[in-house]
């Protein structure tokens, strides 16, 4: 476990040294700040929208901090050889995997506690209220699909050898997921076979993030989901995790380093 | 003495991304035995199979056929890296990190006590002569300092066996006298060291015993002074007449 917090502190060191992450975060602050200080036509509930639309900024910042950071991480290790004194220490591959893994995802996680604080102030200073167990739910299902999207990328990372291909790939899937992926059964129900069992195939067998998507709960105050059924939403989230890891691992064991 | 580093028989097919190209070997059956307390020069022109040697021997990649062991342990055990160190060629460490920084990483990977990580950091930033430098991220240093910030880590356990990958490629010459210090020093201290280069002469004047390998072949082992006859004026000329190229050049 100590290799694997180690490996993890360089990502979190690494991404926080970085200045891509900050510039996205102050425009993502900055266009957030901006949109909560206009009054539009003088309506109220004009609100709703304005946290619909930073809700989402925000999502899209965390998809291209996650993707970004995930995707370089094993390129970046060959391109510059350091990998070959990592794994000439007493270090085995799925620890360094579990190490990457673990540093992107509580990276990912840093960031956002930071967005949804100021979003939160934000909000609060219009609403005068913070519902803060609708913020709890929203921002841990949120962290636990970005955990999703960060075992995917580390896989592609693997398999593809270009970072931006692989970004590019897993932006491509990750936003299908996210806009087509709940519609596929009822799309598969108007097809003849066996396209019909191909799409259900898929639809079965791919990570619906859509469940993690609880924004509507910050957005229109919501009452809080069954914490059951959000125990359950975690749980179908380590597994996903849990499967893309080891195919992870399982491509890395097989791979020469050189 | 005991053989600390053995490998038997060992055979590495690399298959080519073209299908025209075939099958590449890169080594062809080689064996070879490192004793404890010597310092070992791997020589051989570009492309002979020295690096893809040290490449088995950490395990990063799986011999077609053979085997190797690194204190008796087989080196696809993890366990079998406990006791060494390691510094690649041309490596660019990370970049947003210190000297002190990649040092007390690497500390933690050997699950060393803060105590003894701390000891051991500044001892071997005094070493190799980063002292001033701990703190500076390793983006601002030149070629030679993060070479010799490698040297560091590599020697981050108190290995028993040095292996290094043409540690002096890219050196200037003070660089290269500093690395060649090291060298002796550990020498001197016991350690096993095995390392490959194309400085002939560097080679002459720290090595024990020396292998010249030539497209994957193992083509001749032993001490300087049997492999450098009476008729050859100096190793170079040595090297050169047991890789052919006389009768290359001839032919």
């Amino acid at each position: 476990m100590k290799t694997i917090l180690a490996v993890a502190g360089v990502v979190i060191k690494e991404l926080y040294r970085r200045k891509d992450f900050y510039v996205l975060f102050i425009v993502t602050m900055l266009i957030c700040l901006i949109m909560a200080s206009v009054r539009i036509f003088n309506d109220d509930k004009i609100v709703r929208y304005l946290k619909e639309m930073c809700l989402l900024l925000v999502w899209i910042s965390s998809l291209v901090i996650a993707i970004t950071t995930t995707a370089r991480q094993i390129p970046a290790e060959r391109e510059n050889r350091t990998l070959l004194p990592l794994l000439a220490k007493p270090v085995t591959r799925t620890q360094l995997l579990l190490g990457k893994f673990l540093g992107c995802w509580l990276a990912c996680g840093i960031a956002l506690v930071c967005f949804y604080l100021f979003f939160g102030a934000l909000a609060a200073s219009r609403e005068h209220h913070w519902p803060l167990l609708n913020y709890f739910q929203a921002a841990s299902l949120h962290w636990f699909m970005l955990g999703i999207v960060i075992a995917m990328a580390l896989l592609g990372s693997l398999v593809f050898a270009a970072p931006s291909s692989n970004s590019t790939i897993c932006f491509v899937v990750v936003g299908g997921i996210l806009l087509l992926g709940r519609h596929l059964d009822s799309v598969a129900l108007t097809l003849p076979e066996p396209v019909r069992s191909a799409f259900l195939i898929v639809y079965y067998s791919i990570p619906h993030l859509e469940f993690f998507d609880v924004r509507d709960l910050i957005i229109h105050d919501w009452p809080l989901i069954h914490w059951g059924y959000y125990g359950l939403a975690l749980i179908y989230g380590i597994g996903y995790m849990v499967v893309f890891l080891t195919g992870a691992s399982l491509v890395f064991r097989r791979q020469s380093v050189n | 003495m005991a053989a600390i580093l053995k490998a038997e028989n060992l055979r590495v097919e690399f298959r080519s991304r073209e299908a025209a190209q075939g099958t590449k070997v890169a080594l062809r059956g080689l064996n070879l035995e490192v004793n404890a307390g010597e310092v070992f020069g791997y020589l051989g022109p570009n492309g002979a199979g020295k690096t893809t040697t040290m490449n088995v021997l950490l395990g990063f990649v799986q011999p077609t056929s053979g085997a190797a062991s690194l204190f008796g342990i087989d080196v696809r055990q993890p366990i079998a890296r406990q006791r060494i160190g390691y510094l690649p060629e041309l490596t660019y460490y990370y970049k947003f990190l210190s000297a002190e920084e990649l040092l007390r990483f690497y500390s933690t990977l050997f699950d060393l006590s803060r105590l003894e990580a701390d000891r051991r950091i500044d001892e071997l930033l005094k070493l190799v002569e980063l002292e001033h430098a701990r703190k500076r991220p390793i983006r601002t240093y030149s070629k030679g300092m993060q070479q010799r910030a490698g040297l560091a880590q590599a020697l981050i356990n108190n290995p028993d066996l040095l292996v290094l990958d043409e540690p002096t490629s890219g050196l200037d010459p003070l660089g290269r006298m500093k690395v060649r210090q090291i060298i002796q020093r550990l020498k001197g201290e016991g350690k096993t060291v095995f390392f490959s280069s194309h400085e002939l002469g560097e080679v002459e004047t720290v090595c024990d015993r020396v292998g010249i390998i030539h497209q994957g072949e193992l083509k001749v082992v032993g001490p300087i002074s049997e492999i450098r006859q009476p008729r050859h004026a100096n190793l170079e000329q040595a090297f050169l007449e047991i890789i052919g190229f006389e009768t290359q050049s001839a032919s």
